[in-house]
């Protein structure tokens, strides 16, 4: 994306389009980043409630929603959503926290 | 126009002037001596004279975040301080310049706790100086109501889209009986017109999002646009003293001229202190000595290159200031008129500074004189420090 000049952006930095936060990538304030395990999700969409960005990627196409992912462009690492995770309270998270390699 | 001739305070003569521009909403929180003028305002909208909503908060940095708020939402919005509740303001005075919300304030000018003092000074306002805000600065009642009118078309201009602060002397001005010339409100409001925001909260056709993070990206080209708006607010103020001048006879301009043409010895003066100087320059002017002065008027924008202009040629400049800059070379007023004069090299007179009047400290026509003598004495070649106190006790 590339950046506007004082005279192309709008006074007083006023933002008139609704839901743009996605064009603002966070991605990369991370030092921590969740691993998805297939496996062990029950598609209880806590994740996906939580989650304070819109890191959670999921799959509404079917009759119920299923998680599938992370949106890494989106994801701080704040780590709510393994925290948050039923599973996880069984010993089973379907969300790892995991120091991230860059 | 016809005009009525009236006695008025300077707090009353500003709180008329608010009345006639129909103001949606005021908030604000008493201090001495801005109290008596929301006062006025407050009695205007119980006689039902005005249809202004008033927020009474619980404290100045409140008022200003209310009119913030409502200016936002697309209301014409007034309030008023002084002293210790402009400071109190203070971090909100930059985001109503930041979301360009043309917010008309009175500031009733008086000194800066400690020790606590209600006296007149301009150490509140000039402490706002780089807020973002337009200050126009008042020699008396008249230009206290005249300007309590012009802000609203200056700061509302599409163009400008900014605060203005309308100063005027603590006491001084606002709590002494002056003659002035009132318009009859339909005429005032024919001048100032309705109120066009350029956006509003509450228009939920066209949702916003005001004041968003905004980080290394973006945040200087935001304060570039602000600053552009303070260049342009140049020839938008001069249209309308224009203006203002054809409808009411009253000429204004950046600066007032006052037997400046053919002087030799300026002084440059903000507020009341101008009207005593005039008796004593014209005092001078009997006696042959060619002294005259340059009364800001408009202070945020600065015009330097119009004041340099009228200074440049000049023997000597004397300024005074009704605030100190502590640490600082001079005040605030001596610095900026300096610095444009450094910029005219044909003829840059030398300047010097009296920092006088604080926390109310009389200056009767004696310190005038006084600074006066100093200046003819400079312009004969004697050395002075530049930076000097007029009327303390040393």
């Amino acid at each position: 994306m590339s950046l506007k000049t004082a005279h192309e952006i709008a006074e007083a930095g006023i933002i008139t389009e609704a839901g743009n936060a996605e064009e603002y990538k966070t991605g990369d304030w991370r030092t921590f980043v969740p691993q998805f395990v297939e496996e062990n999700c029950i598609h209880c969409m806590f994740c996906w409630i939580w989650c304070p960005d819109s890191a959670i990627e999921i799959d509404t196409s079917g009759e119920k929603p299923l998680v599938t992912g992370i949106v890494l462009d989106h994801c701080k690492g704040c780590g709510i959503c393994a925290h948050e995770c039923p599973p996880a309270k069984k010993g089973k998270s379907a969300l790892v926290m995991v120091r991230e390699e860059k | 126009m016809k005009q009525e001739l009236v006695a008025l305070t300077g707090n009353d003569a500003v709180a008329y002037a608010f009345k006639q521009a129909k103001p949606h909403v005021a908030s604000a929180f008493p201090i001495t001596p801005q109290t008596e003028m929301m006062h006025k305002f407050a009695e205007f909208i119980a006689n039902g004279e005005v249809d202004t909503e008033m927020i009474l908060v619980e404290s100045e940095h409140s008022a200003m975040s209310a009119a913030v708020g409502s200016c936002a939402a697309g209301a014409r919005t007034i309030t008023a301080t002084s002293s210790a509740g402009f400071a109190l303001m203070w971090e909100v005075l930059y985001i109503a310049a930041s979301l360009r919300l043309p917010i008309s304030m009175a500031v009733v000018n008086r000194a800066l706790s400690g020790n606590i003092n209600i006296h007149n000074d301009h150490s509140d306002a000039m402490g706002g100086r780089d807020a973002g805000w337009i200050q126009l600065y008042s020699e008396n009642a008249q230009e206290a109501y005249d300007y309590g009118l012009m802000a609203f078309r200056i700061g509302e201009h599409p163009d400008v889209r900014l605060p203005v602060m309308v100063n005027y002397d603590g006491f001084i001005i606002s709590h002494t009986a002056d003659a002035l010339y009132m318009l009859p409100d339909a005429a005032a409001y024919d001048f100032i017109g309705p109120y066009k925001p350029a956006y509003s909260l509450l228009d939920v056709e066209n949702p916003i999002t005001i004041g968003p993070l905004d980080l290394t990206d973006y945040y200087f080209e935001h304060k570039v646009s602000e600053m552009e708006a303070h260049n342009k607010a140049f020839e938008i103020v001069r249209a309308i003293h224009e203006e203002f001048g054809h409808l009411t006879g009253r000429t204004y301009d950046f600066f007032e001229a006052y037997r400046l043409d053919d002087a030799e010895i300026v002084l440059v003066i903000l507020g009341s202190t101008a009207g005593t100087a005039k008796d004593v320059i014209d005092e001078y002017r009997e006696r042959g000595v060619k002294v005259g002065m340059l009364k800001v008027r408009l202070f945020r924008p600065f015009p330097a290159a119009e004041i340099a202009s009228a200074l440049s040629g000049m023997k000597v400049v004397g300024v005074m200031d009704k605030s100190v800059s502590f640490g600082g070379w001079g005040g605030p007023v001596f610095t900026e008129i300096r610095s444009a004069l450094y910029q005219s090299l044909n003829g840059m007179p030398p300047v010097h500074n009296w920092i006088y009047g604080l926390g109310g400290r009389d200056t009767d026509m004696n310190q005038i004189a006084e600074v006066i003598e100093a200046l003819r004495e400079i312009a004969q070649g004697k050395p002075m420090d530049p930076v000097n106190l007029l009327g303390v006790r040393l």
